[in-house]
């Protein structure tokens, strides 16, 4: 027998654990402590991998305000009729009382990163050792000209999770005979490269069935978007022509809304619609900007544990961190999260810390079992988590391979919330 | 081998009417055909063993989750409990559907949808049971570890708690419980069947593209260390 276990521990694990800062046992108090913001796929799959993998050693603080979390991902196919609202929502019980992780259902309002504490809304106060930002996404104000959070209810983003989401399905469905939506899609980088597209194909599969004279019109400051073959082909197969999609180069850009009289204005004509999601510029979620951990819209972190530039006790993970070549999706944030678990373990209680390994990758569903993905690995350099190998889906695939990756995709979505939540 | 055929009136008194079944007479033959889907994870025959699934000698009259030595996922091990033994019938929906009888069974297969397949799948399976024929007269017919693996990448003693950590990835997809809906259980397969499949995708062999680039980039420890932990989860 080969005894590898030897020889992986005598070079490589004892190599990574000396790069590792050595063991940071909290001062004047018991065990180390870690608070966590935001419990979506960074924030949840964070706290439980620390309090699983340190059996006890780390106190995990984890501060989410919803009881209930609906993920964004998997909502089109709620907007598309493949799911129910119930099925992306879930809850933290798991998480308090098999892992035993103090759930506290509050927002974080400020972090004081020299004492070390972060206020709660409700004005207690919570001291960290290590602290972990995952809040996601809000919205650059003032992005699309005519569209503030106030017109939220009349043009929803509908780009989180929850009630905005069955807010854009309701009037998707009250949409008049041969009516127009709308999308106003958002500049890069934003949450989920592909979203905006497989929404247009989650709408256009309702409109088809309910509503088959009705238009979809796209405005889109890019010239280009992911998998733009796939969806583009399976666009003209489902739904021919349905889809207008308006791209920089005429005029995509150029848009404005009024969310009063319900038009869209493109590169200076102006449209009546019945139903318009708009999807603003995106930037991390306000408390990474509150704790002073951002430069511009994004909070940047090292590669080998998403610890921030700015701070080497906080770290941000998912669609908030600036890291390199990773997009911004709950796989990501997932994948994250464990690398960044391992490290702060590591570094609280001097536990071994294994080189860092990024996977993603991201199904869509254009029509009923018409399902395509794009992936990639990543591994961490001095400058950035940067892409190593990557696959998408080919154009012209048949129905069977295409109907496999739509399961597949359930069964990843089986699987991360499990992996987050239970 | 050819043997006693699989007789539609063997089956046809059970069975309700208008539902989808296996009918048709069964030709082992072209049953054997069919078991290719079956043998990365079943053998039958001789030399059958258990591997990431158990062996199917005597699968007829054999209650569900009972064959000893095997570790069957929770769901199994309480439809046997609760009195499911593979007959004609019971095995007929089983391989239409794996999950539509018992919902959590570890068997990643998404079923055989044409009874006549399932009909000709059953008469060869029927052919490694104790009536009609005799097992020590079967051929060693199925050979899951079919490969060409250098037998020192075999032979690697892999780290679970290393295993551990890398799992971590796996996880985001596979579940922890074994639940396979959609996506494999990849739990408790014997080290070698699991260190096959993986420097099978490492290598493109297996077609998963998914697969390929996750495995793509684990070394040959990293996937023992993986083999060595997934084993022993439950």
């Amino acid at each position: 027998m080969k005894l590898n276990r030897r020889i992986f521990m005598g070079t490589s694990a004892a190599a990574m654990a000396s790069l590792s800062s050595p063991a940071v046992l909290a001062d004047g108090h018991g065990k180390p402590r870690v608070v966590v913001i935001g419990g979506g796929a960074g924030g949840a799959t964070v706290a439980k991998y620390l309090a699983k993998d340190s059996k006890g050693e780390i106190d995990v603080t984890l501060v989410e305000p919803t009881r209930t979390y609906f993920t964004c991902f998997f909502s089109n196919l709620y907007l598309g009729g493949f799911k129910d609202i119930d099925d992306l929502g879930h809850t933290y019980g798991t998480l308090a009382a098999k892992y035993g992780i103090n759930v506290v259902h509050d927002w974080a309002v400020d972090v004081d990163r020299d004492s070390k504490t972060v206020t709660l809304a409700g004005g207690s106060k919570l001291p960290y050792d290590k602290m972990v930002l995952s809040p996601g996404i809000d919205f650059v104000d003032g992005a699309v000209e005519g569209w503030s959070v106030a017109a939220q209810n009349a043009m929803p983003h509908a780009y989180k999770g929850g009630s905005q989401t069955e807010l854009l399905k309701a009037q998707v469905m009250a949409m008049p005979e041969g009516g127009t939506f709308a999308m106003v899609a958002p500049p890069n980088p934003y949450r989920c490269p592909p979203g905006p597209y497989e929404r247009i194909s989650m709408v256009a599969h309702v409109l088809k069935a309910n509503n088959p004279t009705a238009k979809i019109i796209v405005a889109d400051p890019k010239d280009k978007f992911s998998k733009q073959a796939l969806f583009q082909e399976g666009w003209a197969n489902h739904y021919a022509g349905m889809v207008d999609w308006i791209g920089s180069d005429f005029g995509g850009g150029n848009v404005s809304v009024d969310p009063n009289a319900m038009t869209v204005t493109i590169d200076g004509e102006e449209t009546k619609v019945d139903a318009c999601n708009v999807i603003p510029a995106m930037k991390a979620g306000r408390i990474a900007e509150l704790a002073g951990v951002t430069d511009g819209n994004w909070a940047p972190v090292n590669a080998a544990d998403m610890s921030t530039k700015a701070d080497a006790d906080v770290y941000v993970l998912g669609d908030a961190s600036q890291q390199g070549d990773m997009p911004k999706s709950g796989f990501s944030a997932n994948s994250q999260a464990k690398v960044c678990a391992n490290a702060v373990r590591g570094a609280l209680t001097g536990s071994k810390v294994f080189p860092a390994k990024f996977s993603n990758t991201c199904w869509s569903l254009i029509d009923t079992d018409d399902g395509v993905k794009v992936g990639a690995t990543y591994e961490a350099t001095d400058e950035k988590i940067a892409k190593v190998d990557g696959f998408i889906s080919a154009t012209g695939e048949d129905s069977a391979t295409r109907k496999a990756t739509y399961e597949e995709s359930e069964g990843w979505y089986a699987g991360i919330t499990a992996d987050m939540f239970g | 081998m050819r043997s006693a055929p699989f007789l539609k009136s063997a089956l046809a008194a059970s069975f309700v009417a208008g539902a989808s079944l296996a009918e048709e007479i069964g030709d082992a033959d072209a049953g054997e055909a069919l078991f290719s889907q079956c043998k990365g994870c079943h053998q039958i025959g001789a030399s059958a063993e258990d591997r990431i699934g158990p062996h199917l000698n005597g699968i007829f009259g054999r209650r569900a989750g009972a064959h000893e030595g095997f570790a069957y996922s929770k769901s199994m091990q309480r439809a046997g409990v609760d009195g499911l033994t593979w007959t004609a019938e019971t095995l007929d929906a089983y391989i239409e559907n794996p999950r539509a009888l018992v919902s959590k069974t570890r068997m990643s297969f998404r079923g055989i949808k044409n009874p006549d397949d399932r009909a000709n799948l059953m008469a060869y399976l029927r052919d490694f049971s104790d009536n009609p024929s005799n097992l020590p007269e079967a051929e060693p017919t199925a050979r899951a570890t079919d490969h060409d693996l250098d037998p020192e990448i075999l032979a690697l003693q892999g780290d679970p708690e290393y295993g551990e950590y890398l799992s971590n990835e796996c996880l985001t997809c596979h579940q922890a419980d074994g639940s396979a809906e959609g996506i494999p259980s990849i739990t408790q397969w014997p080290e070698e069947d699991f260190v096959v499949a993986m420097h099978a995708y490492k290598r493109k062999l297996r077609p998963h593209p998914v697969m390929q680039m996750m495995a793509g980039r684990l070394n040959d420890e990293e996937i023992a260390a993986l083999a060595a932990y997934f084993k022993d989860l439950d």
